[in-house]
């Protein structure tokens, strides 16, 4: 757990905003995440919540506000997609696994073919990470042969291969079987412990109350609360978190 | 052997079924160039029409303002008129607006003879087809891929390419069959501009030997047999590249 808030946010999101058509998603979402941080974003679904991690990442561009990941400006029209891309690593909740590629090419590939790395070293990494995933013997299947949670474990080596410094993990156990979620979370545990940088979307309190140093509620595309779990769960003060944890709880 | 085959089918010819491709060697000799002829046709211009196809597809689907347009005229142009008119406006119109030479007595000779106008004609033709069909491949494979991709640093070009298009190729090969099994027929079209494919060869067999119907039942076996092989080439194709767990049939 680190509280230190006296350097510099790794992660920095001001004033952002983001309509699809006239739709207003975010509505002015101030964040800031230290490095070695664990973050889960929660909220009702519709609030914005995935569109905030792929703002980060520049997969979804915004419309307006500033977000830093360094000294990368994600913003800038101009902005070194393959240096960001590099720091920032992401999992989905679909998993997306390439199902034409092995497992060991999937987790290799791209350091291979976007950060020119040589191959021999990218393997051994990439066999290193998927022992990590215990997941030793895959490595020359199919993703169309392996299970959910089997499929997001590789997608988790797959985003650590890349050397990130932040990974966002985008509701990375909604579409798995109820007996599946338990092996995924505990192989996001493991990368979060190993002190990456992580921004969970998540449907999953108790994880995120274990797991998290710092809660975001959102709602209706703007940050409602924000404290450590302890207090989030135990004194929410906003009526609008309050109901919604009545929901869930 | 080869004697008594021609035997069997002289005692044959003698029986009312007059097959002298099978016993005259003068026939078989044309016949056979002509099949190679139209093996040669369907070969080449399978080719080209899939290179064009892949290539006009690639500009649908990353390309913006002009190129996407000329595509787009390119495919209206050559999918919504005959073939044959295509082909004689190749031959006739633009052929003899091109350069000739002339051959050591004198003779001339075209830049292009009517078999490469044919190659030329059949491959703009099912190539406009072709785009239709990988443009609809790549259509159908979910765009969280190409998300990944990018998620890992590939610029939309290298996600194109090393994700998009292995994935759009299996959802293509239905469609494609059909285009293949099109052109194997449209190659018949060839004969309009002079090419001595199967259908030319046959004629002229037909009218020295006075064999129309025994002919006319030898082409369509002929081609039934030449359709049948393409689909089951490409079935191969398709069985080879299946994925496990992914796209059509059984996962």
């Amino acid at each position: 757990m680190n509280f230190s808030s006296s350097s510099q946010p790794l992660i920095a999101l001001r004033g952002v905003r983001k309509s699809f058509g006239a739709v207003e998603v975010l509505r002015g979402i101030d964040i800031d995440i230290r490095k070695g941080e664990v973050v889960a974003i929660i909220g009702p679904s519709g609030s914005g919540k995935s569109t905030i991690l792929r703002t980060i990442n520049g997969l979804t561009p915004i419309n307006e506000g500033v977000i830093t990941v360094g000294e990368i400006r994600v913003n800038d029209p101009k902005v070194d997609k393959v240096k960001l891309r590099h720091r920032v690593g992401m999992v989905f909740q679909q998993y997306n696994l390439f199902p034409h590629k092995t497992v060991l090419e999937n987790v290799a590939m791209a350091p291979i073919q976007v950060l020119k790395q040589p191959r021999p070293q990218v393997e051994e990494r990439a066999r290193k990470l998927l022992g990590e995933m215990r997941l030793p013997d895959k490595a020359s299947s199919y993703p169309g042969e392996l299970s959910g949670g089997q499929q997001q474990r590789v997608a988790i080596a797959r985003a650590l291969c890349m050397e990130p410094e932040v990974i966002l993990f985008d509701e990375v156990t909604a579409a798995l079987d109820p007996e599946m979620v338990k092996e995924v979370l505990s192989a996001v545990r493991k990368v979060a412990e190993d002190g990456m940088t992580c921004i969970l979307v998540t449907h999953e309190m108790g994880f995120a109350r274990e797991a998290a140093d710092h809660i975001y509620f959102t709602d209706k595309g703007v940050i409602v609360e924000h404290a450590p779990p302890a207090d989030f769960f135990a004194r929410a003060s906003d009526p609008r978190t309050k109901e919604f944890l009545s929901k869930v709880l | 052997m080869i004697a008594d085959i021609q035997t069997f089918f002289r005692h044959l010819a003698d029986s009312g079924i007059n097959l002298t491709i099978f016993y005259d060697a003068f026939d078989f000799d044309r016949f056979v160039k002509g099949l190679g002829n139209t093996l040669l046709l369907i070969v080449l211009s399978a080719f080209f029409s899939i290179i064009i196809g892949s290539a006009g597809a690639a500009v649908l689907t990353l390309g913006k303002g002009p190129a996407t347009v000329v595509v787009r005229a390119y495919v209206a142009l050559f999918r919504n008129t005959p073939l044959l008119v295509q082909m004689y406006f190749f031959y006739f119109a633009i052929g003899s607006i091109m350069p000739v030479s002339q051959n050591e007595i004198g003779l001339p000779v075209p830049l292009l003879g009517s078999f490469s106008w044919a190659v030329i004609s059949l491959s703009l033709y099912s190539g406009a087809f072709n785009v239709e069909t990988f443009r609809s491949g790549v259509g159908a494979v979910h765009n969280s891929y190409e998300e990944a991709a990018l998620a890992l640093g590939y610029s939309r070009a290298q996600a194109f390419i090393s994700v998009t298009v292995p994935l759009a190729l299996r959802f293509s090969f239905a469609s494609l069959s059909n285009n293949l099994v099109d052109l194997t027929k449209a190659t018949t079209v060839a004969y309009a501009v002079g090419v001595a494919e199967l259908l030319y060869v046959s004629n002229q067999i037909w009218s020295d030997s006075l064999n129309t119907i025994e002919m006319m039942n030898v082409m369509l076996l002929i081609y039934l047999g030449l359709t049948g092989a393409v689909v089951f080439i490409i079935n191969r194709v398709e069985a080879a590249t299946h994925l496990p767990g992914f796209g059509l049939g059984v996962g």
